[in-house]
C-alpha cells in the first residue's frame, strides 16, 4: 500500500465519521420530531427554525456538563467502556459499501466483521453496568448480556441464507447478486428475523430492556454523565444506522434502484439513503407504538421463536439452493 | 457489590458458591414510583423475593390540621388529598358534614356534583391511563391521554377556576352555579369522547405484549381481595360487583342508569378492562344528568350552618353578625357523637370519619384513604414476580401517595 492509497483512505475515513456524527446529531432531532408528530404534539421547536439547531445545542450542553464518577466505580472500566461502545460502532462503518465504489475496506467477510464488531459492543453496555457500582446499571448490564446471548445467534443465523444465496460474505458482492430482485422477496423470514434481532441488538424499544427507564430508572447508563452518556448516546445511533445498512445491503438490494426511465439517473448513494432512512424511520415508529417486552419473554422470544424461524429458513435455502 | 469479599477459592472447594440477595431501593426518586412510594426490593436474579413499601414520605398531617379548622375550612385540605381528584374528595368530605349536620342538599347541587364527580374520574382515570401505559412502555397512550384530560381540566377552570384543587364544593351545595354554555361544552365532549377511549383501545388492548405484559400478572382472587379491604377497580378487577355509588346511592346516583363493570381474573388485564370500562359509564353519568339537570336553588336553606350569600353581608346587619358568628366560632352543631360515610372516588372507597364534641370544629377527622389500603396489597402481588411485574402492578393497583400519606 502506497502513502497515497493511505493518504486518500485516511481522507475517506474523516469524511465518512463526519457524516455519521452528523447523521447521529440530525437522527436524534428526526426521532424527537416524528414521534412528536405521531403523539399530537410538535417536537423541538425552540432552539432555531423549527427547532433545527436542538441537536447542536444538545452537543453543547452534553460537552460542557460535569463528568460524575460514582464513588467506588471501578475507574478504568469505566472510562473505557463507553468509548468500547463507539468504537465498536464507528469501524463497523469501514465495510458499509455506501455505493458501488465507495467502502473504506472491501473485505472478503464483511458480514462477520460487522457480527464481531457489534457483539463487542455489547461489550460497552456489561462493562458499563459492572463498573458504575450501582444497582440499578448492574442489572441493566445483566439484561443486556442476556439479549445480547439471545439475538447475537438469531442475527447470525438470518445472514446465512443470505450468504448462501450470494455465495460471498463480501457486502458488495452480496448487493451484486441482487441486481435481478431484492433478497427480502426470497428470504422474507429471515428479513423479519434480521429486523426484529437489529432492534434489540441496539437496545431500541419494544426491546429497550437494559435501559428501560420506569424500571431501571436508565438502565446501564444510569450513571454516567456529560460527554460519556454521549458517547453511549452516539454508539447507540451509529449502531441503528449500521444495522440499516446492513438490512438494505443483505435485502433490499443495497445501493441498486429501479433501472428504467429517470430513475436511472438517480446517484446510487441516493437510492442505499432512501432505504436506510425508510428502516430507520420504521424504528422510530415501532418506538412510538408498541409498549415494552418483558425480559423473560423477551428471551422466550429469541430462543423459541427467532432462532428456530432463522434455522428452518436456512434449511429451506439449503434444499431450494440443491434442487 | 465491592464491600462484601469472598474467598473464591473456599467456596468452589467445598460446592456452595456464595450467593447473595440484591436489595433494590425502588424510590422514593424513581421514574415509575408514583409520587414518592418508596418500595425496597429483596432481588434474586430479576426475581422478586421480598417487596416491602415504606410510605410516609409525604405526610402532612391533614388529619390533625383538621382538628382546628372550622368545618368549612377543611374542604381545601381535602383538595391535597388524592390531588388528582380534588372534586370527589371535596364532594365526600362534603356529604359527611352535611349528614353531621342534617343538611338536605338541593336537586340541582345534586346533578351538579355528580357531573363534576364523574369528571373527575374520567381525569384521574385518564392520568392512571396514561401513566401505567408509560409504565410498560406504551408512551404515545400517555400524551394522547394528557390532550383529553386538557380538555377536561379547561372545563374545571371555566367552572370553578381552578384547574386541579378545585375546592368547588361547598357544606349544603355547590359554590356557584354553571351555565348551559358549560353544559353544552360539556355535552359535546361527551360525544366525542368514547371514540378517544377507543384510540387508546387500538393502541394497547389489541397489543399482543401489552396482554402478555398484563394477563396473568398480579392476580387477587376475589376472596383475597376482601380480606385485604381492597375497594373500587381492584376489588371490581377480582369479580366482586361492589361499587359504593349503587350500594348507597349519594348525590344523583339513584336517578341514573349505569352498570357496575366487572372483571373474572383479578389480574392486572382485568383491573386495566374495568377502569376503560368506567370511562364509558362515567361518560354515559355525565350525559345523563346534563339532560335531566332542572334549575333550581344550589345552596340548601340551612341558615345555621351556612354561610350568608356576601352582597346581603356588606348591605344588612343581621346577615354580617350572623357571617361573623359563623367565621369565628364555626357552624356549631348539636350532634354529639361520631359519623363515617364513604363515597366512591376513582381510587376506591374514600371514607371521613368525624367524632363531634359539638363545636364548629371536629374533635377528630380519620380518613379512610382506598390508596393506603391499596399499598398493603403491593407484597403481596410482587413476591415472585419479576421487576419488570412490579411497575406493572404499581400502575394497576393506582395509587396517589397524597392520599396514602395524608
Amino acid at each position: 500500500m502506497t502513502i497515497l492509497e493511505i493518504g486518500i483512505t485516511f481522507i475517506k475515513v474523516f469524511i465518512l465519521v463526519t457524516i455519521v456524527l452528523l447523521h447521529v446529531a440530525y437522527a436524534t432531532y428526526c426521532e424527537r420530531k416524528v414521534i412528536g408528530h405521531m403523539q399530537a404534539r410538535l417536537g423541538p421547536m425552540h432552539v432555531g427554525p423549527h427547532g433545527l439547531l436542538q441537536p447542536i445545542a444538545d452537543f453543547v450542553k452534553l460537552f460542557f456538563k460535569e463528568d460524575i464518577i460514582p464513588s467506588n466505580a471501578d475507574k478504568p472500566v469505566f472510562f473505557i467502556a463507553p468509548v468500547i461502545g463507539v468504537i465498536a460502532a464507528l469501524s463497523s462503518l469501514a465495510v458499509i459499501p455506501l455505493w458501488e465504489t465507495f467502502s473504506i475496506a472491501n473485505l472478503n467477510i464483511g458480514i462477520l466483521y460487522i457480527l464481531a464488531l457489534s457483539s463487542l459492543g455489547a461489550y460497552s453496555i456489561i462493562l458499563a453496568g459492572w463498573a458504575s457500582n450501582s444497582k440499578y446499571a448492574f442489572l441493566g448490564g445483566l439484561r443486556a448480556s442476556a439479549q445480547v446471548i439471545s439475538y447475537e445467534i438469531a442475527i447470525g443465523l438470518s445472514l446465512v441464507g443470505v450468504m448462501m444465496l450470494a455465495g460471498s460474505a463480501n457486502l458488495v458482492d452480496i448487493v451484486n447478486a441482487q441486481s435481478m430482485y431484492p433478497f427480502i422477496l426470497v428470504q422474507p423470514i429471515a428479513f423479519f428475523v434480521f429486523i426484529m434481532s437489529a432492534i434489540a441488538e441496539t437496545n431500541r424499544a419494544p426491546f429497550d430492556l437494559p435501559e428501560a427507564e420506569s424500571e431501571l430508572v436508565a438502565g446501564y447508563f444510569t450513571e454516567y454523565s456529560g460527554m460519556r452518556f454521549g458517547l453511549f448516546f452516539m454508539a447507540e445511533y451509529v449502531a441503528m444506522f449500521i444495522m440499516s445498512a446492513i438490512a438494505t445491503i443483505c435485502f433490499l438490494g443495497g445501493w441498486k434502484g429501479p433501472d428504467f426511465w429517470v430513475f436511472s439517473y438517480v446517484p446510487q448513494i441516493v437510492w442505499f439513503l432512501i432505504k436506510v432512512y425508510a428502516l430507520i424511520f420504521f424504528y422510530f415508529w415501532i418506538r412510538a407504538t408498541l409498549p415494552r417486552y418483558r425480559y423473560d419473554q423477551l428471551m422466550g422470544l429469541g430462543w423459541k421463536l427467532f432462532i428456530p424461524l432463522a434455522l428452518a429458513n436456512i434449511v429451506i435455502t439449503g434444499l431450494v439452493k440443491l434442487f | 457489590m465491592g464491600t462484601t469479599k469472598y474467598s473464591l477459592n473456599n467456596d468452589v472447594k467445598s460446592g456452595s458458591l456464595a450467593t447473595e440477595e440484591l436489595t433494590l431501593s425502588f424510590g422514593p426518586q424513581h421514574p415509575a414510583a408514583h409520587g414518592v412510594l418508596r418500595l425496597v426490593l429483596q432481588l434474586n436474579g430479576e426475581t422478586v423475593v421480598r417487596c416491602t413499601p415504606y410510605v410516609g414520605y409525604l405526610h402532612r398531617g391533614i388529619e390533625k390540621l383538621a382538628e382546628h379548622r372550622n368545618y368549612f375550612q377543611i374542604i381545601p385540605l381535602t383538595d391535597r388529598l388524592d390531588y388528582v381528584s380534588s372534586m370527589t374528595n371535596n364532594i365526600g368530605y362534603c356529604i359527611v358534614v352535611e349528614k353531621l349536620f342534617g343538611i338536605d342538599v338541593p336537586e340541582r347541587a345534586k346533578f351538579i356534583r355528580t357531573i363534576a364527580a364523574e369528571m373527575s374520574r374520567i381525569l384521574s382515570h385518564l392520568l392512571w391511563l396514561g401513566t401505567h401505559a408509560l409504565d410498560i412502555g406504551a408512551m404515545t397512550v400517555f400524551l394522547y391521554c394528557f390532550r383529553e384530560r386538557e380538555k377536561f381540566i379547561d372545563l374545571f377552570e371555566r367552572l370553578c377556576g381552578a384547574r386541579l384543587t378545585v375546592s368547588y364544593p361547598r357544606i349544603g351545595g355547590v359554590r356557584n352555579d354553571i351555565g348551559n354554555n358549560w353544559l353544552e361544552d360539556l355535552y359535546k365532549l361527551t360525544e366525542e369522547f368514547p371514540m378517544r377511549i377507543e384510540q387508546y383501545e387500538t393502541l394497547i388492548d389489541k397489543n399482543r405484549i401489552w396482554l402478555r405484559r398484563t394477563k396473568g400478572i398480579g392476580v387477587i382472587s376475589a376472596e383475597d381481595a376482601i380480606n385485604m379491604g381492597l375497594s373500587g377497580p381492584l376489588l371490581r378487577g377480582s369479580g366482586v360487583a361492589y361499587d359504593v355509588r349503587k350500594f348507597m346511592p349519594y348525590s344523583a346516583y339513584d336517578k341514573v342508569k349505569w352498570e357496575v363493570p366487572i372483571g373474572k381474573n383479578g389480574d392486572v388485564y382485568d383491573r386495566y378492562r374495568v377502569r376503560m370500562e368506567e370511562f364509558r359509564q362515567s361518560n354515559s353519568i355525565i350525559r345523563q344528568c346534563i339532560e335531566k339537570i332542572s334549575s333550581g336553588p344550589i345552596m340548601a336553606q340551612a341558615p345555621k350552618f351556612i354561610l350568608p350569600p356576601k352582597d346581603k353581608v356588606l348591605t344588612d346587619i343581621e346577615h354580617l353578625i350572623h357571617h361573623f358568628v359563623l367565621i369565628t366560632k364555626g357552624a356549631q352543631t348539636a350532634h354529639h357523637g361520631e359519623i363515617y360515610v364513604a363515597t366512591e372516588v376513582p381510587k376506591g372507597e374514600l371514607g371521613f370519619y368525624i367524632v363531634s364534641d359539638g363545636t364548629g370544629k371536629p374533635y377528630r377527622m380519620r380518613i379512610r384513604a382506598p390508596s393506603f389500603v391499596h399499598i398493603s396489597a403491593l407484597p403481596k402481588l410482587c413476591e415472585g414476580a419479576l421487576v419488570a411485574d412490579v411497575v406493572a402492578n404499581i400502575g394497576s393497583i393506582d395509587i396517589v401517595l397524597g392520599e396514602c400519606d395524608r
